[in-house]
């Protein structure tokens, strides 16, 4: 393995891991959501790396294109930009707890990835044309699923619209504000 | 490489874990879930390298799945704004009891 392939690979894979600690502990949604941006950009050059050209490129296209402009969009449209509106990270106590269980979830995966699973060596013949052995695969093996995705995004497009759309939500804020709030229930309950 | 690319997905679903643990904004929560599903194809990718090309296959499919789940999921949340004009989910609580 050359030295300088080997450089690159742990310097794209700590700025993802450096990156996507920045992510988890930026108040700001805003913020959050650029260093993620970061941590997507450093995996599609593990990808590319690791020889899924294709699989990088879609993830800059898809992943920190389309979808984190969805996310920071949502944000702006809801104005959450504001950090101090929100104290969304938890508690002292409740941050320790989660670090917690995040280490030992990280100890657990790393003692399983290093010990059962047998690392074989890696395919030697990497394949002049990226796409085609994907497209193989893709369009032969497993042309139902892909053929049962297209049905998939219909569903979540339709899904999006219908429960985005305002007029369902004005009804449901009307019946709330003329009926029984969360809050007075639970009153009327400890009362009785 | 592959055991080092097993090795950043481990430590970066880890870190996914840890916030949706600590963050109470919903779409932060979100975006933690979305961490996480790209440390799953990050081991993809690398078990790909080893087994064949059928784990880029799966990764073409969970990106879908996400796109989907994104798509969905922040339509949920605008909703979910609309009527409680918070997306703090710790008064999210209406299924509670």
């Amino acid at each position: 393995m050359p030295l300088f392939y080997s450089f690159h690979f742990y310097l794209f894979g700590l700025i993802a891991v450096a990156s996507a600690i920045a992510f988890v502990t930026r108040r700001s949604p805003v913020a959050a959501a650029l260093w993620l941006v970061i941590t997507m950009f450093a995996l599609a050059a593990l990808y590319v790396m690791l020889d899924a050209h294709f699989i990088g490129v879609i993830q800059v296209l898809v992943y920190a294109g389309a979808i984190m402009v969805v996310f920071l969009f949502v944000v702006m449209l809801l104005n959450l930009g504001q950090p101090t509106e929100l104290a969304d990270v938890r508690s002292r106590r409740g941050r320790l707890a989660a670090g917690a269980i995040g280490v030992a979830l990280a100890a657990q995966l790393l003692t399983v990835l290093r010990g059962r699973i047998p690392v074989l060596p890696p395919d030697p013949v990497v394949p002049a044309n990226a796409i085609a052995p994907v497209a193989e695969n893709l369009f032969t093996d497993n042309l139902l699923a892909f053929e049962i995705t297209s049905i998939l995004l219909l569903v979540a497009i339709v899904g999006a619209v219908v429960l985005a759309k305002p007029g369902r939500a004005r009804e449901d804020a009307s019946v709330v504000a003329g009926g029984v709030p969360g809050e007075s229930r639970r009153g009327r309950e400890a009362g009785a | 490489m592959i055991a080092e690319a097993l090795f950043f997905s481990g430590i970066l679903f880890a870190i996914g874990v840890i916030g949706v643990l600590t963050r109470r904004n919903a779409i932060i929560v979100f975006m933690c879930v979305e961490l996480m599903l790209n440390a799953v194809n990050l081991s993809f990718v690398a078990f790909s390298r080893m087994h064949g090309v059928a784990g880029q296959t799966f990764v073409v499919f969970v990106m879908t799945v996400a796109a989907a789940e994104a798509a969905v999921g922040l339509a949920i949340i605008i909703a979910v704004f609309r009527h409680r004009q918070t997306v703090n989910l710790d008064r999210l609580d209406l299924l509670k009891g």
